[in-house]
C-alpha cells in the first residue's frame, strides 16, 4: 500500500513538494494537496499590479494544472490536524489520512490587529488590496505618501522598500512627483533589518529624495484625522497611507501546534514540526527566524520532499536547509539589487543594475514554468539552485 | 529605588523582533518604570542602544553573558 502524504497549501512550498514527492516515489505514494481554493497566487506581482505595471489574471492559475497528474488535489478548507491520529479534518465534513503531513499554508494578514488599518489605509499583500490601492494612485494627484509596516514578521521583507522606490518612480513618470512627499516608516533605526542591504538602499533613497522615519513602529491610524501613530509616540499626517498588515499563522495550526503568534515551532534544519516526526512545516507557516518568502518556501520544499522519501523509503534521511534564501530588490528606474544568504552567512548585496532587475522580470515570466514543477535546471543564468543537500 | 516591574524574554527572536516587542511593553508601563529585555540576536546591542537614544527612555543597564544580552531601560 502507497504512503500517504497529505500536504497542506498549494503555494510555492505545498506545490513543489507534492510535485517532487510524486516524481521522487512513482507509486511508493500517494500525494494530496489540500487548498482552500484551489488557485495559486504569484504573490511577488501584487507589487507590479498596485503600481499598475501588471494584470492580476497574470498572477493567478488553477492549482490544477501546476500538480502532476498523479497527485490529487482537494479543494477544501482543512480546520483540524490530528496529530495522534494522523487525519486532517476538513470543513465541510470528512477528513483525510495521512502518515506524513506537509504544512505549507502560509500566512493570514490580520488587518483588524490595528486599530483603524482597515479605514485608513492602503496595501498590496493581497491582490484585493493591491487593486485598490491601484485605483486609489489613479487617483492620487500628489501629496504625502507614508509607507509602513504594522507588524513584524511580515512576507517578503524587502518589498515595503522595492514599493517606495518604484511609486517614487511611478509618481515622477506622472508628473506629480514635485508635489508629492513619499517617506518610508522602518521600525528600526535604518531602512531594511539586514544592515548590509541598508547601507545600499540609503544612499539611494537620499538621492530619490525619498524620506525614511526610524523607530516607527504602527500603533494606530486615525483615518478621520489622516494621521498614523507609533508605540514610540509619534503621529505623522499622510494623504495616503501604505502599510503592510499584520500576519499570523492560519487558522488551522493557531491555536493548537503553533506558538502564541500563529507559527509553528520547525527544527530549522530538519524541517519537522517540534514533537512530530512525521510533520513537516515550511515556507511563511514556520516560526523559523528567515525571511517569510516565497523563495524560502522555494530552497524548503525539497529538503522536505528529500527527507519524507528516505522516511518511506526506510534509509537515514540525509538533506538538510541552511536557511537559504535569495530575494531580488527592485529599486525602481529599471534597475534592482539581490539579497541571497543563509542561516550562517549574510547577504552582501551589490550595488543596484539592470542585470538584476532584468533577472528578476525573468524570474516573474518563467516562475509558472519552472518553480512549482520543479523545472529550475541549475544551470540557469539564475542562482536559484533545486534544492542541494547541505547536511 | 526603582526594581524591574517586566521581564521581557527575547531570546530566539532576530531583528527586528527584539525591539518591536520592547516598544509595545514599554508602551504599557508608567514613566519610571523599569523593563528588563533578554535577547540572543547580537544585532539587538546597536538596535537596543540606538532606539532608547531615539525615544529618550534610558537604558540603564546592559550586559551579556553565555550569549544572553541583557537589557534593563527606564520609561522616560
Amino acid at each position: 500500500m502507497p504512503a500517504r502524504v497529505v500536504v497542506l497549501g498549494g503555494g510555492v512550498g505545498g506545490t513543489l513538494a507534492a510535485n517532487l514527492l510524486s516524481k521522487e516515489l512513482g507509486r511508493q505514494a500517494q500525494v494530496t494537496v489540500v487548498d482552500p481554493t484551489g488557485m495559486h497566487h504569484y504573490q511577488p506581482g501584487y507589487l507590479y499590479v498596485a503600481l499598475g505595471q501588471a494584470n492580476g489574471r497574470w498572477l493567478v492559475r488553477d492549482e490544477r494544472t501546476l500538480l502532476r497528474r498523479d497527485v490529487e488535489l482537494v479543494v477544501e478548507e482543512a480546520i483540524r490536524i490530528h496529530a495522534d491520529a494522523g487525519t486532517v479534518q476538513l470543513k465541510r465534513g470528512g477528513s483525510l489520512q495521512w502518515d506524513y503531513l506537509v504544512i505549507a499554508t502560509g500566512a493570514r494578514l490580520v488587518h483588524e490587529q490595528v486599530p483603524g488599518l482597515v479605514e485608513g489605509s492602503h496595501g498590496f499583500y493581497s491582490l484585493e488590496d493591491a487593486q485598490r490601492l491601484r485605483e486609489a494612485l489613479r487617483r492620487f494627484r500628489g501629496g504625502r505618501v507614508l509607507v509602513g509596516i504594522a507588524g513584524i514578521p511580515y512576507k517578503c521583507p524587502p518589498a515595503p522598500v522595492e514599493f517606495v522606490f518604484m511609486l517614487e518612480e511611478h509618481l515622477r513618470k506622472r508628473g506629480i512627483r514635485e508635489r508629492s512627499e513619499v517617506t518610508l516608516l522602518s521600525p528600526l533605526n535604518r531602512a531594511f533589518t539586514i544592515e548590509s542591504a541598508s547601507k545600499v538602499i540609503q544612499p539611494i533613497m537620499e538621492q530619490r529624495g525619498i524620506g525614511l522615519t526610524t523607530f516607527f513602529n504602527v500603533e494606530e491610524v486615525e483615518p478621520s484625522a489622516g494621521t498614523v501613530s507609533s508605540l514610540e509616540g509619534e503621529k505623522l499626517e499622510y494623504d495616503l497611507l501604505v502599510l503592510v498588515p499584520p500576519h499570523r499563522g492560519q487558522r488551522v495550526v493557531d491555536s493548537h501546534l503553533a506558538d502564541a503568534s500563529g507559527w509553528l515551532p520547525t527544527d530549522r534544519h530538519t524541517l519537522q514540526v517540534e514533537g512530530h516526526d512525521r510533520i513537516f512545516a515550511m515556507g511563511d507557516a514556520t516560526n523559523l527566524p528567515i525571511s517569510k518568502s516565497g523563495s524560502t518556501a522555494h530552497f524548503e520544499a525539497p529538503v522536505v520532499a528529500s527527507r519524507i522519501a528516505s522516511l518511506i523509503r526506510g534509509t537515514n534521511p540525509k538533506t538538510n536547509y541552511g536557511g537559504r534564501v535569495m530575494c531580488f530588490l527592485e529599486t525602481g528606474n529599471r534597475q534592482a539589487t539581490v539579497l541571497r544568504f543563509d542561516y550562517e552567512h549574510p547577504p552582501a548585496p551589490p550595488q543596484p543594475n539592470l542585470l538584476w532587475h532584468s533577472a528578476k522580470w525573468m524570474f516573474n515570466r518563467l516562475y509558472w514554468e519552472t518553480v512549482p514543477k520543479g523545472r529550475m535546471p541549475e544551470n540557469m543564468p539564475l542562482p536559484i539552485p533545486t534544492g542541494r543537500s547541505e547536511g | 529605588m526603582s526594581t524591574i516591574v517586566k521581564t521581557l524574554d527575547l531570546k530566539g527572536l532576530s531583528c527586528p523582533l527584539p525591539i518591536v516587542k520592547t516598544a509595545q511593553a514599554v508602551k504599557e508601563l508608567s514613566s519610571g518604570d523599569l523593563i528588563e529585555a533578554l535577547a540572543t540576536d547580537p544585532g539587538a546591542v546597536p538596535d537596543f542602544n540606538a532606539w532608547c537614544k531615539s525615544t529618550g527612555n534610558e537604558l540603564v543597564e546592559q550586559s551579556d553573558a553565555d550569549g544572553v544580552y541583557r537589557f534593563v531601560i527606564k520609561k522616560k
